[in-house]
């Protein structure tokens, strides 16, 4: 199996997002390693206006490949708070740094919920559907 | 289901780490590093290419070049041995069966190169409206077909053959051995950038593409696949059948008049190309530039003034122009370059307006 960065200390959902809790009410949230392997060059990412509320499930925005169109789905429920501004420019961070300056949203009242992956479930998730 | 097919290269491309894909029955590889690295590096040096699940259907016989005449919208009568034409194959409808490179081989031989997804359709229709003595083979199967492409090409094949191939004209061919070999190489290409493709024997093509890869490592070659293939022809403003051509669509509406010989009819479609033109065009092929924030791909709407007036055909990024680009149809009357149009991206219009094709000027000898 290829090479993934899966850092322990972050939570994931099953669509291959990441959540880092950075206080009890705010998260911030954006797609694995394994997700920008897949995807190839990121090339457009289409995030939400601030206070758009969410469910787990919804669709926040779109994170467009040279070839495809994906969807991006809230891990948790919340309100967005902040965008990450960078991807507008440069959607490329994703592929860069997928866990730092790709960062996509930030939500507040949210919880992580008991469905978030661990890093080791999530890589379990990943070896499941292979390369 | 039936199963996927390979090319004589599948081997290689696992073990070059290619992600691959279904296209056309094959798996074939989309990319093998990154498709704006791979797309740029054919702009910029050399990229080969694996497009040997294109098809090759022959005819030799006394019948040969008369049965090809009436079956192509080009002269081929005319072609002299040794030469290349881009042409079509048209129903009675005057709508497009396939678009072809065809070459002239001998006196009574010539050969198609026709898309892959098509190969059972060319055959079937070539058959079924050639002369008995047209000597018809399908000889896809046995022929590995590579394409190198970017402004080292001549350098690379000088490395691995005759360097006289760099003297090639643009749409001639000649037989000579490249990595000792036997190849037809052609000067042809489906980038816009100069380039050659090369037609071997299936067992030769692994060892042809490996030592291509090799050979070419001081000229910064790179293996490419279908997805910067697709890029670079839509930079080029080149067609893709079962995008902007299909069985409906006519040769005008296409833009492709000047591949067509209607002034001397004689094949089939002539007439209802004539009779859809004398009728007056409905819709016309365009290049369009996104100006706003948004992608335009096959399948999304074209707007304007807030009704639906046409449909997005191809659209990606482009990578040489660091914008969104696009082919599409739209009536006569919205087709000067400078028109705005809006894109529907998504239930948003993104705005876009239309430009020339090429979006990227061709980047060839005597071009």
């Amino acid at each position: 199996m290829a090479d993934y960065e899966i850092p322990d200390e972050l939570l994931y959902s099953r669509e291959d997002e990441w959540v880092r809790v950075e206080s009890d009410n705010r998260l911030t949230v954006g797609v694995t390693d394994y997700a920008q392997q897949q995807l190839g060059d990121i090339v457009f990412v289409e995030l939400p206006e601030i206070g758009l509320e969410l469910h787990p499930g919804d669709s926040f925005g779109v994170i467009e490949s040279v070839k495809a169109v994906s969807d991006l789905y809230a891990p948790v429920a919340g309100t967005v708070v902040e965008v990450n501004p960078l991807l507008e420019e440069r959607p490329e961070a994703v592929n860069e740094d997928c866990y730092g300056d790709g960062w996509m949203v930030v939500l507040e009242g949210a919880d992580a919920e008991p469905e978030l992956l661990s890093a080791q479930e999530y890589r379990e998730h990943v070896e499941e559907r292979g390369d | 289901m039936s199963e996927s097919r390979r090319t004589p290269l599948y081997d290689t491309h696992l073990h070059l780490g290619a992600r691959m894909v279904p296209f056309a029955g094959f798996e074939m590889p989309l990319q093998y590093t990154s498709i704006l690295a791979e797309h740029m590096a054919v702009r910029e040096r050399v990229g080969v290419f694996d497009v040997s699940h294109m098809g090759q259907i022959h005819l030799r016989g006394p019948a040969a070049i008369d049965s090809a005449e009436s079956l192509l919208s080009r002269p081929v009568a005319s072609l002299r041995a040794g030469r290349v034409r881009y042409g079509l194959l048209c129903n009675e409808r005057g709508g497009i069966v396939d678009d072809v490179t065809f070459y002239r081989t001998a006196d009574d031989a010539l050969f198609l190169c026709v898309n892959a997804a098509n190969i059972g359709k060319d055959v079937r229709w070539i058959c079924s409206h050639a002369a008995p003595d047209a000597g018809v083979r399908d000889r896809s199967d046995e022929t590995g077909l590579l394409a190198v492409q970017g402004p080292a090409s001549a350098a690379l094949l000088s490395r691995i053959g005759d360097a006289s191939i760099a003297e090639l004209g643009r749409y001639r061919f000649a037989e000579t051995q490249l990595a000792g070999r036997s190849a037809l190489v052609s000067r042809t290409g489906y980038t816009g950038s100069d380039g050659f493709e090369l037609y071997l024997a299936a067992g030769d093509a692994p060892h042809v593409f490996e030592t291509l890869l090799s050979e070419g490592e001081p000229l910064g070659v790179a293996p490419v696949g279908l997805g910067a293939r697709d890029t670079l022809r839509l930079e080029a403003g080149m067609p893709l059948y079962g995008h902007e051509l299909d069985d409906d669509t006519s040769p005008l509406e296409a833009g492709l008049g000047r591949f067509v010989k209607l002034d001397r009819g004689g094949f089939i479609g002539a007439e209802a190309i004539a009779r859809r033109r004398d009728a007056g065009a409905t819709r016309t092929l365009v290049g369009f530039a996104v100006d706003g924030r948004g992608i335009a791909r096959a399948g999304y709407e074209i707007a304007s003034g807030g009704s639906i007036i046409g449909i997005v055909t191809s659209g990606a990024p482009s990578p040489t122009l660091g914008k969104p680009i696009g082919l599409g149809y739209v009536p006569p009357d919205h087709s000067a370059p400078g028109t705005t149009l809006d894109v529907m991206v998504r239930g948003r219009a993104v705005p876009a307006h239309v430009v020339e094709i090429p979006f990227v000027a061709a980047s060839r000898p005597g071009s």
